[in-house]
């Protein structure tokens, strides 16, 4: 199974969970079908002409009805943001197999997943929703619940106890590291540049070798770059994870984000800014860093909020081995490989791991305030939405791009304070995508069905997809695809004492051959070529043989021919061997020889010869002999 | 030539001659050519060479087999054609057998030292100095050089090759101006000899399966009808104009771009006046070049004063198609009418645009730089499509950020070829600046408007673009005043100033300096132009920008903090900057007028305190409020602290801002002296302000600019302060002892010395006893004036390889 992805979009459907009692959420109204009927009151409610289940958020699993999950051997995980649904496939389908990741990622993976429960977990809803899910009311409701997929599959967060099972089952992995997968194939994770740990795959055989390319990025940023010499020669390549904005370039997002935040706080405002607790945030505190005292923000407080901000913060800087080359040599300086690091001494960055506490003693405004969930919907969020959201002096910016912002917004209308869309997004666009491809040339390239087609918003731009030849073949939702290979061959080895006796003979300059008789040995899908056993020792015993004993019977061999026979060298041999009256005949695929007298005709072709006589075997001899003068054997 | 030359020269050629002592320098070689060149200019050749044998003697001891260097063989090549352009010294050295022995078959050319290109160089060079007269030619003719020129046509170096074209078009010239006079066309079977052969090598060439021979004989036929005025050309044309209407049948035609240099050429001689089949062999150019390949003879035959208008017409079809493609690109129905009525609907002209991104890339750029350049001459065509050429100029730079809507195939690809192209929205921004010049339709306008916007606030426009888009959309806001030379910006445009401030207030917190830096230009910009509008006035003081504005003069980059003073000084000339600063510095100067000096006194960096007396001295000459509440304390305070100034610009900025002052205390316009009593009165004020210490020191300044501009002060003041009205003249005798020992300290050097108080009376008397004339005139001669002359050219040369005793090689 390649990744173990959660979609978290389905939250957006819901109330968000204020971490303090927010008298507007809980006095809004609750929603009645057009008839009047008020059934669902209690479950759904309104806000601003959207409706939105009041209950705790849930979310949409991965497909679990297709295939049987506990068949499922092996899970290779590609980044942190692609295991957020982990818990619920190892914890709830009988899965026995493993998991393979590279340590930041479930170090980061962890945090994301703890950060999640404890959002999630700290404000315990007492009520649960479900009526609303039923197939008969849902066709009731107003989008976009109307329109929500498979909402009975929909489920509650996971706990931490189930995360720690989860990750328990993840065996660490480092790059380029090769991991044999039963002797079937091997599987190879390599960098792909996105964020710390992130990998791409490449699953080999001897023969064979496919690559998995999940979120890559080729910009840099903070991760190690990105390995594309080892993606080349693939049969496919399989491609996922690119940009989710492909018309906005990271780098003027970042510049537009640094604008709109210095814009906001030289008037007096807040700035709030929805996030994961690792990833683009490194490379935004980066670039705050070198952009504030240019700007004249060095005294504004910026605040970075999570119950993992700690951790995000100060395991960033430890693994030293899975970043850029510039932050890899601060580290023999000694320095700290990110510049949050300082931000923090001098104060100008604070963390905590909730609202609660130290914070509400340093809380200074205008500030600017780093923290999540990114949909709205829970975490700390919550709280500075309900309280900056009445001043238009105030502006929030969306760097994730998981999330439509206006969709995540909807609970909160009306709003006064500015809403800034920047999202950064590293991940590879289709020109880069272009480029790989040509570099890497592999032979198919199997993609999501949407990235064959410019975005329908966008139906005229064209560069906006995949662009590869031959065209890449696409797959949608529960398609089953035959990939375009078949395994043709298997390497088998063979055993040092069994080479030694071999003797090539060279038939062509540079091609040797050489018979072997050997035993077939295969186990865990390796072949091995083992010398045969030796012949059966007359034994004078009675001793009974053992069934592994048995040996395979080794018919006499009769040697191996090749060459060519040059038809009117044969022919003279012929007539020297007294043979007369003799006619060559042309034919499509090489000669018949014809011994009229003898009434006797020789077939010469490529790859056969044949004599045929009539019951006159001393005469067949005779002639096989004479065909055999000119071919090697061996 | 100078005795003291004329005394070096043995010396200076022994050193030439003699293999063991190597000239390192090769620009002392060109020197001497050129010093060389201006002796035989002056005077005779060969008087010179009969005075000083030794040059002679130089160039036969080159003839000698040795182990010469090939630079030096390649000088006397040319110092021997450079005497031989006189007659009678050609002569001379044809008496010596000299001239054969260097440009004969049995000098360099036979030799070894051919190899080196420098020496098959100056061998051209040498004849292209001495074919100048019918002599020399007889000798090119004799002595097989033609021959050898037309092989170095191909020389594998090219300014070889080149060089050699150019000397061939010059025998030509040479060989056809005798018989060509008075007589207008000259039969071909008239020609010299030389010429006809000449001619008839071009022809081969011309005929010549082998592209590169072709591309040679254009090339030669360019020059001569670029440089050769004779009527001679015509005849030539008439000649040679089948040849080159044959290359147009070929297929592929051969060196197009050749080809359409040669046409342009003929089009620009005085050919067409005789020949008017030119044009037509232009026409069929046109027609059969590539969209690439024709744009620049296209070009060219628009910016001919005097062409066929059917011609015209055709050229400018051909410049504007690619316009239409992309126009047709995104018409909603097929055949709209669009740039080019039928053109654009002809499938063939749709199709036309190339398919690779780089070639399409490059025609757009090219058409657009083509319009540009055509747009404001006279000769543009007319009627002026504007409101097409708009609208194509708009539909690119959409199609550039995405957000154009094409409406066929073509304009898909086009989509993703141009998408995000820096270079095609950099040129689409230039045109679309350069159209402002135009009127259009109002609803284009307002689509002008509109992308200039979108660009403007696009995240993803580069600095660069961004920097144009500004400079477009200020070229826009301009010609939207009405009427036109009005202030007063349209309604329109006040919307969109609503906009752009909005803007504006954004790219002045960029993380990116350069965006900070246009942003602040263009803010200067815009004030300098409405700051007295009231609708302009309202809406900048309702947005944040005058605040932005003088809070980047605490910018970390020291080219945005110039940009800010500048800002901030236009800003406050117009009194719309509020009393600043920033809230990083509250303890900081309050008016506008602190915060600059703050800046010339303390910023590390030259540009802001640049930008500062910039800023100063237009406010003075402008009479800033500021300024006027008491101008003798801010001429002090500013004179004192550029005089200090490191930078040599702040201080001739310094003198700048003294002289308008003194313009304005003496009387700029009105000639001769002050009256006497202004004039006490001014001086007295002047010594106030310290002027004068600044000034006499600034005399003595180590750069020259700034010693320049303060002897036009003092020779100004001496001007207006005439002998008449010299306060002098009413007492004692002033005691300027003080003064002039202070001037002989700073002169010698001693800068540290202050002058201490001054009379004006000594002032005067001091100003009157310097011969600044004399020094304006020292001042103006360059710094390497006595460097530069012949002698120590000479001395140099000798001194570097040590035949002169003690080291007087001057130094630069």
């Amino acid at each position: 199974m390649l990744d173990c992805g959660l979609d978290m979009t389905s939250t957006l459907n819901f109330l968000p969970l204020p971490l303090v009692q927010s008298p507007r959420l809980s006095n809004l109204p609750g929603w009645s079908l057009k008839d009047g009927n008020v059934f669902l009151d209690k479950e759904l409610k309104e806000c601003s002409g959207h409706v939105f289940v009041d209950s705790v958020p849930e979310f949409c699993l991965p497909e679990t009805e297709l295939i049987d999950l506990s068949t499922v051997d092996v899970i290779l995980i590609s980044n942190y943001h692609c295991m957020m649904a982990l818990p619920y496939i190892t914890e709830h389908t009988g899965f026995t197999g493993t998991v393979y990741a590279t340590e930041p990622t479930v170090q980061i993976g962890r945090l994301l997943m703890e950060e999640l429960v404890n959002f999630i977990e700290r404000v315990p809803k007492a009520q649960s929703a479900s009526l609303w899910k039923n197939k008969d009311i849902q066709r009731l409701l107003p989008s976009p619940l109307k329109d929500a997929v498979e909402v009975s599959t929909w489920r509650r967060c996971y706990t931490m106890q189930e995360v720690n099972s989860a990750l328990s089952k993840i065996q660490l992995v480092g790059y380029s590291q090769k991991i044999e997968l039963f002797g079937a194939v091997q599987v190879t994770p390599l960098s792909s540049g996105y964020a710390l740990g992130s990998s791409n795959w490449i699953i080999q055989s001897h023969y064979e070798k496919v690559s998995y390319v999940s979120g890559s990025s080729l910009l840099t940023t903070h991760p190690q770059p990105m390995d594309q010499a080892s993606l080349k020669n693939s049969d496919v390549l399989i491609l996922t994870g690119l940009t989710q904005i492909p018309t906005a370039n990271p780098d003027g997002m970042v510049g537009e984000f640094c604008s709109n935040l210095a814009l906001t706080v030289r008037n007096g405002g807040n700035v709030l800014v929805p996030c994961y607790p690792s990833g683009v945030i490194y490379d935004l505190l980066e670039c705050l860093y070198q952009y504030i005292d240019s700007a004249g923000l060095s005294s504004i407080p910026f605040y970075f909020i999570s119950p993992v901000a700690n951790s995000s913060l100060e395991f960033s800087q430890i693994f030293a081995e899975w970043l850029c080359h510039n932050k890899q040599t601060k580290v023999y300086l000694p320095e700290p490989p990110f510049p949050h690091a300082e931000l923090i001494q001098t104060n100008k960055l604070k963390h905590y791991p909730s609202i609660h506490g130290d914070f509400s003693n340093d809380f200074r405004q205008p500030c600017v305030v780093f923290t999540g969930h990114p949909s709205l919907r829970f975490g700390d969020v919550v709280h500075f939405m309900e309280l900056w959201g009445k001043s238009s002096l105030n502006t929030v910016i969306f760097t994730e791009p998981d999330f439509s912002y206006l969709e995540a917004l909807a609970p909160y209308q009306p709003l006064a304070m500015k809403c800034i869309y920047c999202p950064i997004d590293t991940r590879l666009n289709f020109i880069q995508v272009s480029k790989l491809l040509k570099e890497v040339q592999p032979l198919h390239v199997v993609c999501p069905e949407q990235y064959t087609q410019p975005p329908p918003a966008q139906s005229h731009r064209v560069d906006l997809m995949v662009d590869c030849q031959p065209p890449a073949m696409s797959y949608r939702r529960a398609e089953v695809l035959a990939l375009p290979f078949k395994r043709r061959y298997e390497k088998i080895e063979i055993m040092p004492e069994l080479a030694d006796s071999l003797v090539p003979m060279e038939i062509k300059p540079g091609i040797s051959l050489a018979t072997v008789s050997a035993v077939l040995h295969t186990k865990d899908n390796k072949h091995v070529l083992q010398p045969p056993p030796r012949p059966a020792q007359p034994t004078g015993g009675k001793k009974r043989k053992r069934a592994s004993d048995d040996i395979p019977d080794c018919k006499v061999l009769k040697p191996l021919l090749s060459g060519s026979i040059p038809v009117d060298q044969f022919v003279q041999t012929l007539e020297k061997h007294g043979f007369s009256d003799i006619k060559v005949e042309d034919t499509a695929k090489g000669h018949i020889v014809l011994l009229q007298e003898a009434e006797t005709l020789i077939q010469i072709e490529e790859d056969s010869t044949h004599i045929i006589c009539d019951d006159d075997e001393v005469l067949r001899v005779r002639l096989r002999d004479l065909v055999l003068k000119f071919l090697q054997k061996f | 030539m100078d005795p003291e030359c004329a005394r070096l020269l043995p010396a200076l050629c022994a050193v030439l001659a003699d293999p063991r002592q190597p000239v390192a320098d090769d620009t002392c070689l060109e020197k001497l050519l050129d010093w060389f060149k201006a002796v035989t200019e002056a005077g005779s050749s060969l008087l010179l060479l009969q005075e000083n044998p030794c040059l002679v003697e130089l160039l036969f001891h080159v003839l000698k087999p040795q182990d010469l260097s090939s630079r030096i063989l390649s000088f006397a090549l040319r110092l021997a054609g450079t005497f031989a352009a006189q007659e009678n010294c050609f002569q001379y050295l044809q008496q010596g057998e000299l001239l054969p022995g260097l440009f004969g078959e049995h000098g360099p050319l036979g030799a070894a030292a051919w190899a080196a290109p420098t020496v098959r160089s100056g061998w051209i060079q040498g004849l292209r100095s001495l074919a100048q007269h019918p002599s020399a030619l007889l000798f090119l003719a004799d002595s097989g050089a033609v021959d050898t020129i037309f092989s170095l046509q191909g020389d594998p170096s090219l300014f070889v090759a080149s060089a050699a074209g150019q000397l061939l078009v010059h025998v030509l010239d040479l060989a056809m101006r005798g018989p060509a006079k008075g007589h207008g066309r000259l039969q071909a079977q008239d020609w010299p000899a030389c010429a006809q052969r000449i001619v008839c090598h071009l022809e081969d060439c011309l005929c010549s399966e082998a592209a590169p021979r072709v591309t040679q004989a254009l090339h030669v036929l360019t020059t001569a009808f670029g440089h050769c005025h004779g009527l001679w050309t015509q005849g030539l044309w008439v000649q040679l104009s089948p040849l080159v209407a044959r290359l147009l049948e070929k297929d592929p035609m051969p060196a197009p771009h050749a080809l359409v240099e040669l046409l342009l050429s003929v089009a620009r001689s005085s050919v067409p006046s005789s020949n008017p089949g030119l044009w037509e062999t232009a026409a069929q150019t046109l027609s059969r070049l590539s969209p690439m390949q024709a744009g620049p003879l296209a070009a060219g035959i628009l910016k001919l004063q005097d062409c066929p208008q059917a011609l015209r017409t055709q050229a400018f079809g051909v410049l504007l198609r690619p316009l239409a493609c992309v126009l047709e690109a995104t018409a909603q129905a097929p055949g709209t009418p669009g740039l080019l009525e039928g053109a654009a609907g002809d499938p063939m002209a749709v199709d036309m645009l190339p398919p690779s991104k780089s070639a399409c890339v490059g025609l757009l750029c090219s058409t657009l730089a083509h319009l540009e350049l055509l747009q404001p001459l006279p000769q543009r065509p007319s009627p002026w499509p504007q409101a097409p050429l708009l609208a194509a100029a708009v539909t690119i730079l959409r199609f550039c950020n995405g957000s154009a809507a094409p409406s066929s195939e073509v304009g898909g690809r086009l989509c993703a070829m141009l998408v995000g192209c820096v270079r095609v929205q950099r040129a689409a921004l230039d045109f679309l600046g350069v159209l402002s010049q135009g009127l259009g339709p109002r609803e284009l306008v307002t689509q002008v408007f509109a992308v200039l916007l979108e660009y403007l606030m696009s995240p993803d426009s580069s600095p660069t673009v961004l920097k144009k888009a500004f400079q477009a959309t200020l070229r826009w806001l301009l010609s939207s005043a009405v009427p036109p030379g009005c202030c007063d910006l349209e309604p329109r445009a006040q919307l969109v100033l609503r906009e752009l401030l909005a803007v504006l207030q954004k790219r002045l917190c960029s993380p990116c300096w350069e965006v900070r830096d246009s942003g602040l230009e263009f803010l200067t910009q815009m004030t300098r132009r409405w700051g007295g509008q009231a609708g302009f006035r309202q809406t900048l003081l309702a947005s944040e920008v005058p605040k932005l504005a003088s809070q980047l003069l605490q910018d970390p980059e020291s080219y945005v903090r110039a940009s800010a003073v500048a800002a901030a000084g236009q800003l406050s000339s117009q009194g719309l900057l509020a009393a600043p600063s920033s809230p990083e510095h509250p303890a900081g100067p309050q008016t506008p007028l602190e915060e600059l000096l703050l800046v010339l006194t303390t910023d590390s960096e030259g540009f802001p305190r640049r930008a500062a007396m910039r800023v100063f001295t237009e406010w003075l000459r402008d009479g800033h409020m500021a300024v006027a509440e008491d101008r003798e304390r801010f001429m002090a305070r500013v004179l004192q602290a550029a005089s200090g100034d490191l930078d040599w610009e702040v201080r001739v900025q310094g003198l700048e801002l003294a002289l308008i002052f003194l313009q304005q205390l003496l009387g700029a316009r009105s000639p001769g002296a002050a009256p006497p009593g202004a004039l006490a009165q001014a001086l007295r004020a002047l010594c106030r302000v310290q002027l004068f210490e600044f000034a006499f020191r600034s005399l003595f300044d180590c750069d020259r600019p700034v010693a320049q501009k303060s002897c036009d002060l003092l020779l100004f003041l001496r001007a207006k302060a005439a002998p008449s009205s010299s306060p002098q003249e009413a007492g004692d005798s002033p005691d300027v002892a003080p003064v002039e020992a202070a001037l002989q300290r700073w002169r010698a050097g001693e800068q540290g010395q202050p002058l201490g108080e001054l009379a004006p009376e000594a002032v005067l008397a001091v100003l009157r006893s310097m011969d600044l004339e004399a020094l304006r005139d020292t001042l103006a001669e360059s710094s390497d004036h006595v460097e530069r002359s012949p002698q120590s050219l000479l001395q140099d040369v000798l001194a570097a390889v040590g035949v002169l005793g003690d080291n007087e090689a001057d130094c630069y």
